[in-house]
């Protein structure tokens, strides 16, 4: 859409009204996914394997089996055949079969008329291992020598004589990088490493399956993506997508963990072989840690060149990330996002995707790109700080722009990253003097924005209000967003739409709320729909007024002449409208299925004072602030919530979260205690400044804002923390341990 | 397998169930009285999804067991509002966009209102620290630190 | 799993006495509970002591010392005022151990029991002086805290053995305690490194002290050599300096998840000199 089309006041868009399910979210009323029972159901229980990686030998459930109340157990051999590719990897990781490939791995599953005694059934059952080499570090991983996790997982990319467990290799880029170095004044090039963390949603993954002898189907599972389930699990079990029903419940956060399957299809086999009850499965937290899908753990190498005046001429990246025994790291996106904040003459692209005994990686928030601006962010910090400028005007002079071509190919339209500059720039945070071991750091980060499959559906009651059925699960607000942009296009009342998210029975495919595309695509599908309902009603009032209906426009909230030629009639309101739709011409609707083209990059840009305790390595957060562009903030409140939401994430994978793994190959934190994401007490207020450049392939200018905000503050706190203490810390967390060993190595000098 | 019968008051109602002796309150809470609005987010004690108050003293459900409130005075998410009106922190919360996913929710908002009952003119960062056994992954904490902070304003007029 | 609920100490005995498998003792609950959901210890006789009497109040002895229930949680430690301005150090450990919701329920007792070399209020006791009253099927003894531990998860309790009661001394004149940990966060962790100290002063001198040191051993420490360092000092920085290096010279630690070994051992000593002077201030009037 052209640029000067974009509307730039509202009536709705830009407010801030309660969300429409909060009432039942204060209340405890909200159904989320442990909360859901049936009558006849089951529960379940999982046997998980202990070793990192070990060939199965034999599993007996005969005493589980004997135990009064125990209905059903399942293995692999439950599960029908399928080729290789994508339902191959989710049946393997859902149940091992000939081997488990990680610490956690299902190996077994066991529905009884309790949970109590499904979970004595599943300590009776038993399984006999051969253990087996493993490697859980990437590095380590990424040896020739290396245990091998698969035989022929490679796919074409991967040159002959690559490492064994190399899975995908990615080799792009454009422009002449050596000469870019060559021409450069100040060359420099760094190792990175980050450690896999958890998205750590607090509800665990939780679902109600039955699966009958007819092949028919229901679940209902917290998940980002019910389609997602219903394609997955119908894959998995060799059964009709369209025979499985798929409700989701509220979902309990997500941050990409909740777009893929992990325990689902056990319900389902575990119901369809005790005799089509229905089947409730519920992790437990050392379940979600163990065996659902953190993301990956990195070893980076980046290399820059710029001018004596900080001017980028050249940039390369070679990253290795394993993302468990599975293809699928986030090396691309990981990539992709490494330089995308600047314009560069020259870059080039290495990444490796490797296999590791570790968990089946999930998308985890911006997948791959808080590692990479961990590196890069790091290393132009490290660059423009010997040079002595400014972080802020260094990337101001170096920021990409509406034209530029992208590190990764396409050319930017309209992009706001240097308008989240200027508005850091002049935020009084940064006009606060720093006391002794404190320290300021600054990062920015990029993040796509996403359109893909989507399907809403619209319908107006008989007095005039309107119902929205949409297919992406509400994780943080995006109802309130979706029933303001509706209720703005249809010119009624926020409290006169309702929107709802409904079974895969009743839309076509959805994919997850994902991508930071909820409030983007199924926005722009909701006001598709609602511009086609507001279609029949203008051709009802024409038809009424016996006019053309190309010559009635809808004007808030109501069908009238467009100008004087058209006629003089008195508007009709869509209440009157809707009062006589039977009348005229049936139900009034309108619906949209398609790929909503348009999507807008969202940019961001994060300041953050820290200080650290000389004596313990400990670092204090004091100020954090987010600047990002959001487009247009729809619902302001549930915008600053992603950015403040993001930001803290990333201060926790940038201080205290990681993945420990022992010499043994198991995780040795599969706890709240000790996986230690940030609490209360451990924060200031999150101060945010939202940015508006509308996309102008949105009709209200709405670019996805989810995620870009977990990227810069990875770099972002290692930087605070080099200006506090003048040490580089090249390596994720930063733990007080590492940080007191770094400083006492300078300090010994 | 023997189950104790148990006698409690929850919200105000007296409620009997039977426990097996491994089974929490939260389980018995949730699976035997229907009462889903305490969640399970941990089950070690870690993320205070599960806060209910038992005689008055804030507590993880996760951490009791169901048999241990025999002739106790339990109070959940559920028994907040009275008679449909919401407390103040309740609402402060869905006005302040205190909640994303809204799976802490309930946790928080017992957990708060144990602090506003003790002390109903909190600092920032005694708020902080007596909700510091709350997780919560999706705001950062700041909305809901705001939202509790507006509620007990209001609260002390 | 049997659960029992006996009136006295005595029959609470009797029964762990005469069980047959495994037996837990019930109290605050944090720790079994945690065990019991994670199929770490599953219990065939749990005794729930909470329905003893005595076992919820806060008394002053005789001495002015005070006599501690085993079901008192960290909530009514923390309520009891003369309780907190006589022994604030071992208030303040119990205090730091999980979330609020956690000292609705946790107990010094339990702590003690559970056996962590890293539990919060263990240094505190230590470092106090407290003592426990062990109920046993032949009756009761009193033990140091220092000698209930014996390793990670055990202590040297025996079969059929209960704490009864919990006794602090007579806090006395010119007296301060002070507990300190480290933790990555603010709250929520397990102490990597926890130093407790309590001390008596002559004047601006120290006559008497006692310095606890946490998740440093396998058991909490009772340090001498830390005492050394300061008694008969006015806790200069030279003082400091010594108590330091005899807190880090202490350690015997491991590396594991939560700190290295050479984190430990330096932090106790930054820690050691942190809490000194923080009971030093007690000691000299200033006020938790």
């Amino acid at each position: 859409m052209p640029k000067d089309e974009i509307k730039q006041t509202f009536r709705l868009v830009g407010t801030r009204p309660d969300r429409p399910d909060g009432l039942d979210k204060v209340t405890g009323r909200a159904r989320y996914g442990a909360d859901f029972s049936a009558p006849g159901m089951l529960w379940a229980s999982v046997v998980r394997s202990p070793h990192a990686h070990a060939r199965i030998k034999k599993i007996d459930a005969s005493k589980a089996l004997a135990l009064e109340g125990v209905k059903a157990v399942v293995t692999r051999a439950d599960f029908p055949e399928v080729p290789a590719g994508e339902y191959w990897d989710l049946q393997e990781n859902t149940i091992a079969g000939e081997r488990a490939l990680y610490d956690g791995h299902a190996v077994a599953a066991v529905a009884a008329t309790s949970q109590l005694i499904a979970h004595d059934a599943a300590r009776l059952i038993e399984v006999e291992y051969e253990i087996l080499p493993h490697v859980t570090d990437v590095d380590e991983a990424f040896k020739m020598d290396a245990p091998v996790i698969r035989e022929g997982a490679a796919d074409y990319s991967v040159p002959e004589g690559s490492p064994p467990n190399v899975v995908k290799v990615l080799d792009f880029g454009r422009g002449d990088v050596e000469a870019g170095f060559a021409s450069a004044d100040l060359v420099k090039e760094g190792h990175y490493t980050t450690e896999a963390t958890h998205q750590g949603y607090i509800e665990p993954h939780a679902c109600v399956g039955q699966l009958g002898s007819d092949g028919k189907g229901e679940m209902w599972v917290c998940t980002q993506g019910h389609w997602y389930i219903r394609r997955m699990c119908a894959g998995v079990l060799g059964i009709e997508a369209a025979n499985l029903r798929v409700t989701a419940s509220e979902i309990g956060g997500g941050f990409g963990g909740k777009t893929t399957i992990f325990m689902e299809p056990l319900s389902l086999a575990l119901s369809r072989k005790s005799g089509g009850r229905p089947v409730k499965l519920v992790m437990s937290r050392a379940e979600v840690l163990r065996a659902t899908g953190p993301t990956a753990s990195a070893s980076m190498d980046v290399k820059i060149g710029m001018t004596k005046d900080g001017k980028l001429t050249a940039a390369t990246a070679v990253f290795r990330m394993q993302g468990g025994a599975f293809t699928g790291s986030p090396v691309d996106a990981a990539l992709n996002c490494a330089f995308a904040c600047y314009e560069l003459p020259a870059v080039h692209h290495l990444g490796y995707d490797i296999l590791a005994n570790r968990p089946k990686a999930a998308a985890y928030r911006a997948p791959g790109a808080p590692m990479a601006a961990f590196a890069v962010e790091n290393l132009l910090d490290e660059m423009w700080g010997e040079l002595g400028l400014d972080p802020l005007d260094a990337r101001m002079m170096n920021a990409a722009k509406e034209g530029t071509k992208s590190s990764y190919g396409p050319t930017f339209k309209r992009i706001g990253f240097e308008e989240t500059l200027e508005a850091a720039k002049a935020h009084k945070n940064l006009s606060v003097k720093l006391g002794p071991n404190q320290g300021r750091g600054v990062a920015a980060g990029f993040w796509f924005n996403y359109n893909g499959d989507t399907s809403v559906s619209l319908a107006v009651a008989e007095d005039g209000t309107a119902q929205v059925s949409v297919g992406t699960p509400d994780i943080g607000g995006s109802r309130a967003s979706i029933a303001l942009m509706v209720a703005e296009t249809l010119g009624i009342e926020y409290e006169d739409v309702r929107v709802s998210v409904v079974e895969t029975g009743a839309l076509g495919v959805n994919e997850p709320t994902h991508g930071s595309r909820a409030t983007f695509a199924t926005g722009k599908a909701a006001v598709e729909a609602a511009e086609s309902a507001i279609k029949d009603m203008c051709r009802r009032a024409a038809k009424k007024w016996g006019i053309d209906e190309d010559a009635v426009e809808w004007v808030d909230g109501a069908a009238r002449p467009a100008g004087p030629n058209a006629g003089k009639f008195p508007p009709l309101s869509i209440v009157e409208i809707a009062a006589k739709m039977s009348s005229t011409g049936g139900p009034i609707a309108g619906h949209y299925e398609g790929n909503p083209p348009g999507v807008g990059e969202s940019f961001g840009t994060h300041v953050v004072d820290v200080e650290v305790d000389p004596e313990t390595g400990r670092t204090e957060i004091l100020r954090y602030l987010v600047v990002q562009d959001a487009g247009r903030a729809i619902h302001p409140s549930y915008v600053e919530g992603q950015y403040q939401g993001g930001a803290v994430q990333g201060i926790g994978w940038a201080l205290n979260e990681e993945y420990v793994y022992g010499a043994d190959g198991r995780l040795q934190n599969p706890v709240f205690l000790d996986y230690r994401i940030p609490v209360a007490s451990d924060l200031p207020m999150i101060d945010t400044v939202i940015v508006e450049v509308p996309n102008p392939g949105h009709p209200y200018g709405v670019r996805g804002v989810g995620e870009t905000g977990i990227t810069p503050p990875l770099p972002a706190v290692a930087n605070a923390i080099a200006a506090a203490t003048g040490i580089r810390m090249h390596s994720l967390p930063i733990s007080p341990s590492k940080l007191l060993a770094a400083m006492n190595a300078k300090r010994k000098g | 397998m023997s189950k104790i019968h148990v006698t409690t008051t929850v919200n105000g109602d007296t409620v009997e169930f039977l426990a097996d002796p491994r089974e929490t309150l939260l389980d018995c809470l949730r699976d035997k009285l229907g009462l889903t609005g305490s969640k399970e987010g941990c089950g070690t004690g870690d993320c205070g999804a599960c806060s209910v108050t038992v005689d008055g003293v804030l507590v993880s459900s996760c951490l009791v067991l169901g048999v241990e409130a025999q002739g106790k005075s339990v109070t959940t998410i559920e028994g907040m509002d009275k008679d449909g009106e919401l407390h103040p922190l309740q609402r402060h919360f869905v006005e302040k966009a205190a909640l994303q996913c809204g799976f802490c929710t309930p946790g928080f908002l017992v957990a708060a209102k144990a602090l506003l009952d003790k002390n109903p003119d909190p600092t920032e960062t005694e708020v902080r620290y007596w909700l510091a056994g709350n997780l919560c992954r999706c705001t950062g904490y700041d909305k809901i630190v705001r939202a509790v902070m507006d509620a007990a304003a209001e609260m002390r007029g | 799993m049997r659960y029992h609920t006996p009136a006295t100490f005595a029959d609470a005995a009797t029964i762990a006495a005469s069980a047959q498998g495994v037996t837990r003792f019930l109290a605050g609950g944090t720790d079994v509970l945690v065990q019991l959901r994670a199929g770490s210890v599953l219990p065939d006789d749990l005794i729930d002591l909470k329905h003893i009497p005595e076992v919820h109040s806060i008394t002053r002895t005789a001495d002015g010392g005070w006599r501690i229930g085993v079901a008192v949680s960290g909530a009514s430690l923390g309520a009891n005022k003369d309780l907190v301005a006589d022994w604030p150090g071992v208030v303040e450990g119990m205090e730091l151990v999980g979330s609020t919701q956690v000292q609705g329920r946790a107990t010094l007792t339990g702590n003690l029991c559970n056996g962590s070399p890293a539990a919060d209020s263990v240094p505190g006791l230590i470092a106090a002086g407290a003592t426990v009253t062990v109920t046993g099927p032949s009756g009761t003894r009193d033990v140091a805290v220092q000698d209930i531990p014996k390793g990670p998860g055990k202590t040297n309790l025996k079969a059929g053995e209960v704490i009864s009661a919990l006794t602090l001394p007579a806090r006395g004149k010119n007296a301060g305690d002070a507990y300190l940990r480290f933790i990555p966060r603010t709250e929520m962790d397990i102490a990597v490194v926890g130093v407790a100290v309590s001390l008596r002063l002559d004047g601006d001198k120290v006559a008497e002290a006692r310095v606890a040191l946490g998740a440093v051993a396998p058991t909490v420490l009772l340090s001498d050599a830390c005492a050394k360092a300061i008694v008969g000092t006015t806790l200069d920085a030279k003082a400091l300096d010594a108590l330091g290096a005899a807190a880090s010279g202490e350690c015997n630690p491991i590396s594991d998840k939560r700190g290295t070994k050479e984190f430990r051992i330096e932090v106790a000593g930054v820690l050691a000199r942190r809490a000194a002077k923080i009971a030093y201030d007690r000691a000299k009037g200033a006020k938790a």
